[in-house]
């Protein structure tokens, strides 16, 4: 008895000698890494010299927190989790009995949606829900459809895509420049975006489907770029960096949104107020995405559906039985590209102004990483992605109180892409096959059971 | 004629830093398969360590050699980059290792997003302008070339030369080489496949702060956001010399430099990285896999 | 060089003439040909390194070969020229389907979606190339339905009824080998084309196959055409047997013809340099014996 509570207690002891030494060691790395850029700044004095401004005080906080970080983890927070994972692993599996909440996820989240705007306008009043139903709302809800349309290229038939944000770009300047050039409404200008970006999807598609994995991800980033390169140099017709201004607003069966007399708050008599348009758009957003997750739920039912998740499993027996992987390859890169068109459209239409600095490859690297956090090929967990990434960012802007922590000079907004790539790697390593790591059947013959990530490939193409 | 010899030299010039960082590219793909979408930012704070020490130097050590100075500069921001590369093996790539393909390639772009954004908090998101350390120019015959270039040149190639003895005649560069073969084959006939992997990062984040700092001192500019443009070019040269393969790095980084410099000289400067971004597009088209790399053999 | 020839009166469904195919300086297969009858099954056998994978890969389209040409005759009596075909269409139009020496399943979709895929081409006609089903045609959800009835006999035939919602990455070895099969069937093939089908299997899982490919000649009229390593299973099944050799054809006849060639005894078991011409010889005198007892 004794002789066990010795050995405990030694395994204790060494525990907090490993736990120091490995904290000795963190501090190290840490003062290595930032002993440059956080014990100094570079700074222009006033004759515009670059000089420097020591900062050591800041340097020691920083080695400090890793040093006791790192302590707390391997004496305290790496043992509880063995702990709690031999527990696990001990305890009899009990089947998770499916709740009502989860089986009617979609239901309840889609109503959610469409009672968020009236219930923001019951709580904060007309302007006070601006703010949510505009940052909040509406920039999720592009995120979330732009998702959706890549998804069907690289979660489904598992095609590297780096340039994604190159059809968002025809989309919205195919709807500024025809609005601006001829007039045309939103509702005509809306397909004819989706077609356009269709059509530059089978262009850029075509040449670049001999390559496989990698290299096509590097020609489709370099589509990506040429297209923006283009829109910021032909400018006669682009207006360059200047972007495109003045893009007219959508209207609902012809009804507008403006202050005039047969405007929208006019014929209701209500007060003007630009929260009518960002409800319009939130609506029509919502609408255009879950047109999006219809048209996906339906694709994977049938052959084209099938096929591009048979071509991410396996390209060369998907050729032995028959089927001509370049159009299957094509009609993905198409309706991928088509829904990254809509989704442009609509943002031109809300922002009433493109440039080309909104269609940068951060952009395809922040829609590509919510497929993958989400799961690829999982609309729920890529909406679950896109909440968290894009939400979580955005409601950076909102803490003020960080203010008192951290002082007046504090800007919460400064640190919003340091977070969200620092999310993007937690995530990642958290949950490598993302939120939803498990695939959906879409044929079964008793019961549908979904199937383990581990089985699916991610393609190579 | 001496027009167009003058391109050569300065394509060469921006030929030479595109190679250098082409290499961290093509090394880690041969290595572990995965675009370090990161390793841009790496060659950025590269130049940001590079100037930092200038300016420790400056402040505090007024009237120190040119010669030394670079040296410095060099040394600590090979360790610096070398550092960081090397914690963020650990932290966000080792973990995902041999998981799913894509998982690395997010932590990657993630890495990228965090080193950035990093610097523009920790250092402000203003243009950083040096005075120029060297700028001794010589004529000839009717080609002028500057001190800068021949510098840019020579370290260039020395360091090349260093690094292919290391890869191709060190017990080091045959780990590397059998674990890029075959990772599983290499651990089971004894090479530490972790220690080599992390090997790697540092190698290339040295020749990535190299080029950082040759950059800073051939613009005499840097800033938080030139991780990117740089970091993409050297991206498309490795691809287009074919990634996996360290001349084909080089060779890649040379003719994108050419490109860029012939191209600017004789079209429009508007159009230069649509150009090299064409070409990469086309070369890729007719040869799948690079203008030196191995074709992939689809195996039925 | 003269081969048993008793075949005169059946209906050759492959036509394999004069093929060749070189990889730079290598010769993997040298001017063969053979035939392969209609509701045969005719195995492709050689020691490894043969050049049978390569065959295989020529006539299903994966390789185009240097040389020669390649008939498939459809029971309609439509022919169709495989060399010229890019793979998909000679599954697609001429209606030859293959299996993979190392298998090749779509393992992250269920084995019902396996079979499902394979009734591609017929689908996608059905559901007006996706336009039509999207707006929900009946037409595409009949043609659905039945898809399902066909994947559920394959199901059956396989025995893999009971695994049909289980993704197919998890059955083990000798069950995928049959689903890969089925799933070939469930293109409508004419010639199914197996590449070492028995290869890993256990005696009874490779009984199992037996069965399921002696039924499908039985049931579906499909002539079938493998390649094996496995002499017992090659014995056992076929009714015609090709013998490969360092890209050349060696024998070409009935199992036990093949069985008591002494070029193929060579072939398998190796023969000094010295005793080539004693082996010869013997060839000859047995050839001519032959030529007299056989009509």
């Amino acid at each position: 008895m004794a002789n066990v509570a010795s050995t405990t207690a030694s395994a204790g002891t060494e525990l907090t000698a490993r736990a120091l030494r490995e904290a000795v060691f963190s501090g190290l790395i840490t003062l290595g890494l930032f002993v440059l850029f956080v014990g100094l700044e570079t700074t222009q004095n006033i004759r515009n010299e670059l000089v420097l401004n020591q900062r050591w005080g800041l340097l020691v906080i920083f080695v400090v927190v890793a040093m006791v970080g790192r302590f707390l983890m391997v004496a305290y927070a790496q043992p509880w989790l063995a702990q709690r994972k031999a527990a696990k692993a001990a305890a009899p599996d009990v089947a998770k009995e499916e709740t009502f909440f989860s089986r009617n996820f979609s239901k309840i989240a889609i109503i959610a949606l469409v009672l968020y705007p009236p219930v923001i306008v019951a709580l904060l009043g007309v302007q006070g829900s601006l703010k949510w139903v505009d940052n909040f709302g509406i920039q999720i809800l592009i995120y979330v459809m732009l998702a959706w349309g890549l998804n069907i290229v690289v979660g489904l038939a598992g095609l590297l895509d780096l340039g994604y944000v190159a059809f968002y770009a025809v989309g919205a300047y195919s709807y500024a420049l025809l609005s601006s050039y001829f007039g045309l409404s939103f509702w005509v200008l809306l397909p004819v975006a989706g077609l356009l970006a269709a059509c530059w999807g089978v262009i850029l598609g075509f040449p670049v489907l001999r390559l496989r994995g990698d290299y096509l991800a590097i020609v489709t980033l370099a589509f990506g770029e040429i297209i923006r390169l283009v829109l910021i140099n032909w400018t006669e017709v682009t207006k360059g960096t200047f972007g495109v201004s003045g893009i007219a607003k959508a209207t609902l069966f012809g009804l507008k949104f403006d202050a005039t007399k047969t405007g929208f708050a006019a014929m209701m008599g209500l007060p003007m107020s630009s929260a009518y348009y960002k409800i319009f758009l939130f609506y029509l957003i919502l609408a255009l995405a879950l047109l999006t997750a219809f048209v996906t739920i339906r694709l994977r039912r049938m052959p084209i559906g099938r096929a591009w998740e048979a071509l991410r499993e396996d390209e060369i027996a998907c050729r032995s039985l028959g089927i001509n992987t370049t159009t299957t390859k094509l009609t993905a890169f198409a309706t991928g590209a088509m829904f990254g068109g809509f989704a442009g459209s609509f943002f031109a239409v809300r922002q009433g102004f493109v440039s080309p600095e909104s269609f940068v490859f951060l952009e395809s690297a922040v829609i590509l990483a919510i497929v993958v956090l989400g799961g690829m090929g999982s609309l729920t967990g890529i909406a679950i992605a896109a909440v968290v990434m894009i939400g979580g960012t955005e409601i950076l802007r909102e803490l003020a109180f960080l203010k008192v922590v951290f002082g007046p000079n504090f800007t919460p907004e400064l640190y919003r892409m340091l977070i969200f790539g620092l999310a993007m790697v937690v995530v990642m390593v958290w949950k490598p096959r993302g939120f939803v790591g498990s695939r959906e059947p879409t044929a079964f013959l008793r019961e549908r059971r979904a199937v383990s990530g581990s089985f699916t490939k991610e393609g190579h193409g | 004629m001496e027009y167009f010899i003058q391109q050569l030299v300065n394509g060469l010039t921006l030929g030479s830093i595109y190679g250098m960082i082409a290499i961290g590219y093509t090394m880690v793909y041969g290595i572990i398969g995965m675009i370090n979408f990161a390793h841009g930012d790496i060659f950025m704070l590269g130049g940001f360590a590079a100037l930092i020490v200038f300016l420790l130097l400056t402040t505090f050590m007024a009237g120190v050699p040119v010669v030394l100075a670079l040296l410095l500069m060099m040394i600590v921001g090979m360790l610096t980059a070398a550092l960081w590369n090397w914690t963020i093996e650990r932290v966000a790539y080792r973990p995902l290792r041999g998981s799913f393909r894509l998982a690395p390639l997010i932590t990657a772009i993630g890495m990228s997003i965090v080193l950035s954004n990093f610097i523009q908090v920790t250092q402000g998101p203003r243009n950083k302008p040096i005075p120029p350390l060297v700028s001794s120019v010589y004529d000839l015959f009717g080609i002028t070339v500057s001190l800068k270039q021949i510098i840019i040149v020579v370290i260039t190639a020395i360091l090349l030369s260093v690094f292919w003895y290391i890869v191709n005649r060190t017990p080091l560069g045959r780990a590397q080489r059998a674990t890029e073969q075959d990772s599983k084959m290499a651990a089971l006939l004894g090479v530490d496949v972790d220690r080599t992997i992390s090997v790697t990062f540092i190698m290339g984040a040295a020749l990535a702060a190299v080029a950082g700092t040759l950059y800073l001192m051939y613009y005499g500019v840097v800033v938080f956001t030139d991780g990117f443009a740089p970091g993409v070019k050297a991206f498309t040269a490795a691809v287009l010399g074919g990634i996996g393969s360290l001349p084909g790095a080089v060779l890649g980084g040379l003719l994108i430099g050419l490109i860029e410099s012939l191209w600017s000289a004789y079209f429009t400067i508007d159009y230069k990285d649509v150009a090299t971004f064409s070409i990469l597009a086309i070369v890729l088209i007719f040869k799948p896999s690079g203008i030196l790399g191995r074709p992939e053999v689809e195996k039925v | 060089m003269t081969f048993e020839t008793n075949t005169m009166t059946k209906d050759p469904i492959l036509k394999v003439e004069r093929l060749s195919m070189r990889f730079g300086g290598l010769m993997a297969i040298n001017d063969f040909s053979f035939e392969a009858y209609r509701g045969d099954i005719t195995a492709l056998i050689g020691p490894n390194g043969a050049g049978k994978t390569t065959v295989f890969n020529c006539i299903t389209g994966f390789y185009k070969p240097t040389m020669g040409m390649i008939t498939m005759k459809q029971k309609a009596g439509k022919e169709y020229l495989l060399e010229r075909l890019p793979d998909f269409e000679i599954t697609k139009h001429a209606k030859v389907a293959r299996t993979f020496q190392n298998i090749r399943m779509f393992s992250g979709l269920t084995v019902l979606e396996n079979l499902l895929v394979a009734q591609h081409n017929k689908l996608m006609q059905a559901s007006g190339y996706t336009v039509l089903g999207l707006l929900g045609f009946p037409a595409y959800r009949q043609a659905s339905r039945e898809a399902i009835e066909i994947a559920k006999h394959w199901l059956d035939m396989a025995s893999l009824t009971d695994r049909a919602d289980d993704p197919a990455g998890d059955l083990p070895y000798g069950a995928q080998r049959r689903l890969e099969i089925a799933r070939a069937m469930c293109t409508g093939p004419e010639l199914l084309c197996l590449d070492e089908p028995a290869a890993g299997l256990n005696p009874r899982e490779s009984a199992a196959l037996n069965e399921l490919l002696q039924a499908i000649r039985r049931d579906t009229g499909t002539s079938i055409l493998l390649i094996e390593h496995d002499m017992s299973v090659v014995m056992e099944i076929s009714d015609h047997v090709v013998v490969l050799e360092y890209g050349q054809k060696i024998s070409d006849g009935n199992p036990e013809f093949v069985k008591n060639d002494p070029r193929v005894i060579a072939a398998y078991l190796g023969v000094e340099d010295e005793e080539v011409e004693e082996v010869i010889e013997q060839i000859v005198e047995i050839e001519s014996e032959q030529g007299g007892t056989q009509p």
